[in-house]
């Protein structure tokens, strides 16, 4: 593990970032700066661009142009999986799960590339492999632990309710032994009473892990609770950034939210 | 008579999946020994049965062992099959020519040894292991470049692999006339025309043309692979058909006359009896196991549910593919040099791509992502239709056997309408079940949740 990094140095650096689908600019000359240890959200309507950020990074589609580097390294042109690798990883904002695994699967199925044991340790059942197996396991089920999820180890996720599915997906996630979580939308669909507990475990796994944050959402409890620094995205650019108090106040986001003239509504 | 013989086909089918249940659930156990005991009480039971013969009588005669040498080929190529198609997701129909590239290969080189002619084993053997050193070694290279597209990479495996080819074909040519001289004559057989020497030969021969399969299956797969599954699906069946229409002119546009084409090869050395049938059965059953229930079977899991979020997870989706295939295509290799072994002759026709969806049925059958499925339905599905519509049908008059091919596609379609998720669903026996949590999380339940431990001690 890389702890070259300090806390308040950039972990993450986008640079002029631009993707095109063909005409469309879906993204266009988005810079971000993510210092380690920060709570960031990236904010903006529908379609303003968000998702596809997300997707540049964590290089399920390759950027157009610009660079982007993570702890110092480019990882632009880099497959999905090599950058997971590296200490990237990620929710979907439709969630993602393997549907049709249990609960415990899904966590293990993180921890596959770090797994401490090749192909040949799992077809001779080598001594390492019992081992390390053992260890996975019982670290994937502290994982559930934490996310109050060890009873239920055993059901297949596509019967859970949809909370413990996204806690899940958050779960499967940290077992990937990130530096850096981006987290697309993780309250949509919760009631407020989750969200207020989601909340708190994005607090506690940001100190417990060592976690640098990025997160999509769209509900402003969330955004003004956790989160330290705003990028807010129209159209593929950034158009406003800053504290959430700043960005409240900001005219060009409410025009970009509520239409043009709505800022003075708000005002009054 | 007829009702005997259906009563006693239905004894020896539910016999046998009770002893399919009871090797799994035996090799299931914790314990070495009670590993070892089960696998040998598991042959001991059917070989006692094999030499039992009471009068006219016997309770598993010749036919009855051809119906399971052939269950256990079907069996092999199934599993590696429901690697590639329940567990991975990859609809592939060129498993059934990797079958019979692995059936000719073997008997090419036994037939060879029993004439005298090490040349069989020689090239193939040298053939194999340089072709996996050109892999790796290609491999290896590819990893410290950057982004080299597919095809590219195919042309590389391609040229090394060719190389290798013509390497050990070149070696081999050298090598196995000076050979010759161990065989002796007829008359006066030397050291290497001895039935050990011969044994072992026939297990290299299976090893070796499972891992030939297993290696034109890595060279199919890299570029037909990152096609969708669809699409990898129709070029499978190009696959299949390519090989079949290789094997029907392998005296003309392929150098092996001794395979006469379309005419079969003839004069195989039958060496397959129920010891090497039972002894690779179990093999495969053990790799597969192994395979599926490892960090790498949940990957491969977890390509077939979701590749884009099983990239996410860090996994290579693309690498781990072509491994499912490769694997899958190494039984396949395996069960055809078994099955080329029973028969002891081979005809084009029978790896006809037709004849390819037998194993794909019995996948579906048994249960898609089911392993036990699989084994249980090829026994199943080999003993009713070869052993139980065919005898049944051949004594009730000459046009009846024609009903063969209607009756089993009704048993086929009612079974889809009553369960169509397969006998067994993705449920699993024994051997092969996932012990999960392993009663662990109900230890955590009484426990108070973990004191946080700092970071560096919960990550590698």
């Amino acid at each position: 593990m890389k702890t070259d990094i300090k806390k308040g140095e950039d972990i993450l650096v986008m640079d002029h970032v631009t993707k095109a689908f063909g005409g469309l600019l879906a993204v266009k000359d988005f810079s971000l700066e993510l210092p380690k240890g920060a709570i960031q959200g990236l904010i903006g309507p529908n379609g303003a661009g968000k998702t596809t950020a997300f997707n540049l990074i964590t290089g399920v589609i390759p950027a157009t142009s610009g660079s982007i580097e993570f702890e110092g390294d480019r990882i632009d042109g880099l497959e999905s999986y090599e950058v997971t690798r590296l200490g990237i990883a990620r929710t979907f904002q439709n969630i993602r799960l393997f549907s049709n695994l249990s609960v415990l699967d899904n966590v293990r199925i993180a921890y596959h590339s770090h797994a401490g044991y090749g192909l040949g340790d799992s077809i001779f059942r080598t001594k390492r492999f019992e081992k390390k197996e053992r260890e996975l396991t019982d670290k994937a089920l502290e994982f559930l632990s934490i996310f109050k999820l060890q009873d239920i180890a055993d059901e297949v996720v596509k019967n859970l309710p949809y909370g413990q599915q996204r806690r899940v997906e958050i779960a499967r996630a940290l077992a990937c032994d990130p530096r850096l979580l981006l987290l697309d939308e993780p309250a949509a669909g919760m009631n407020p009473r989750e969200i207020l507990e989601l909340m708190d475990y994005i607090h506690f796994i940001k100190d417990r892990f060592d976690l640098t944050i990025l997160l999509i959402e769209h509900q402003m409890r969330v955004v003004m609770g956790i989160c330290e620094y705003l990028t807010v995205m129209d159209f593929g650019e950034v158009i406003a950034r800053g504290t959430p108090k700043e960005i409240q106040s900001n005219q060009r986001v409410v025009e970009a939210y509520l239409g043009k003239g709505a800022g003075k509504i708000a005002a009054s | 008579m007829e009702i005997g013989y259906l009563f006693s086909t239905i004894v020896k089918m539910v016999a046998l999946i009770a002893w399919i249940y009871g090797l799994l659930w035996g090799l299931g156990r914790k314990k070495l020994w009670q590993k070892a005991a089960t696998v040998v009480l598991a042959f001991g039971v059917i070989q006692a049965l094999i030499m039992v013969q009471i009068g006219d009588f016997s309770p598993f005669s010749a036919f009855d062992q051809g119906l399971l040498f052939q269950s256990i080929t079907m069996t092999m190529v199934a599993l590696g099959l429901n690697l590639i198609y329940g567990y991975n997701g990859q609809f592939s129909l060129a498993q059934w020519g990797f079958y019979g590239i692995g059936a000719y290969c073997a008997a090419d080189i036994t037939y060879r040894w029993t004439n005298g002619d090490a040349s069989g084993i020689v090239v193939a053997g040298l053939g194999v292991v340089l072709g996996a050193l050109a892999i790796f070694g290609v491999g290896r290279f590819l990893r410290t470049k950057r982004g080299v597209p597919v095809m590219s990479a195919f042309t590389f495996y391609l040229f090394a692999m060719v190389a290798a080819g013509a390497a050990a074909v070149y070696i081999g040519a050298a090598i196995s006339p000076s050979l010759a001289q161990y065989f002796g004559s007829a008359g006066a057989p030397g050291p290497l025309a001895s039935p050990v020497a011969l044994q072992a030969v026939f297990f290299l021969s299976v090893i070796i043309a499972g891992a030939f399969a297993a290696e034109v299956s890595f060279i199919f797969g890299l570029p037909v692979l990152s096609l969708g599954s669809d699409y990898f699906g129709i070029a499978t069946l190009g696959f299949a058909i390519i090989v079949k229409t290789l094997l029907v002119n392998s005296d003309t546009i392929l150098p092996f006359t001794e395979m006469k084409g379309g005419r079969g090869m003839i004069g195989i050395p039958k060496l397959t009896n129920w010891i090497w049938a039972f002894i690779f059965l179990v093999l495969v059953i053990i790799l597969i196991r192994n395979f599926v229930r490892s960090s790498t079977g949940r990957a491969t899991l977890a390509v077939r549910e979701d590749e884009i979020a099983a990239r996410a997870m860090g996994i290579d989706v693309a690498g781990n593919k072509l491994l499912a295939f490769v694997v899958g295509s190494f039984v396949a290799g395996i069960g055809g040099a078994i099955y080329a072994h029973y028969m002891g002759f081979l005809a084009p026709g029978s790896f006809d791509f037709i004849q390819g969806f037998n194993p794909l049925i019995i996948v579906v059958f048994g249960g898609l992502g089911s392993m036990t499925g699989s084994i249980a339905a090829s026994f199943g599905w080999i003993f009713f239709l070869e052993g139980f519509l065919r005898v049944l049908l051949g004594q009730m008059g000459t046009d009846a056997p024609s009903w063969r091919f209607v009756l089993y596609p009704i048993s086929l379609l009612l079974l889809m309408l009553v369960r169509p998720q397969g006998l067994l669903g993705t449920t699993e026996w024994g051997f092969f079940k996932d012990r999960g949590a392993g009663g662990k999380f109900k230890a955590n339940l009484f426990k108070k949740p973990k004191a946080l431990k700092p970071a560096e001690e919960t990550q590698p």
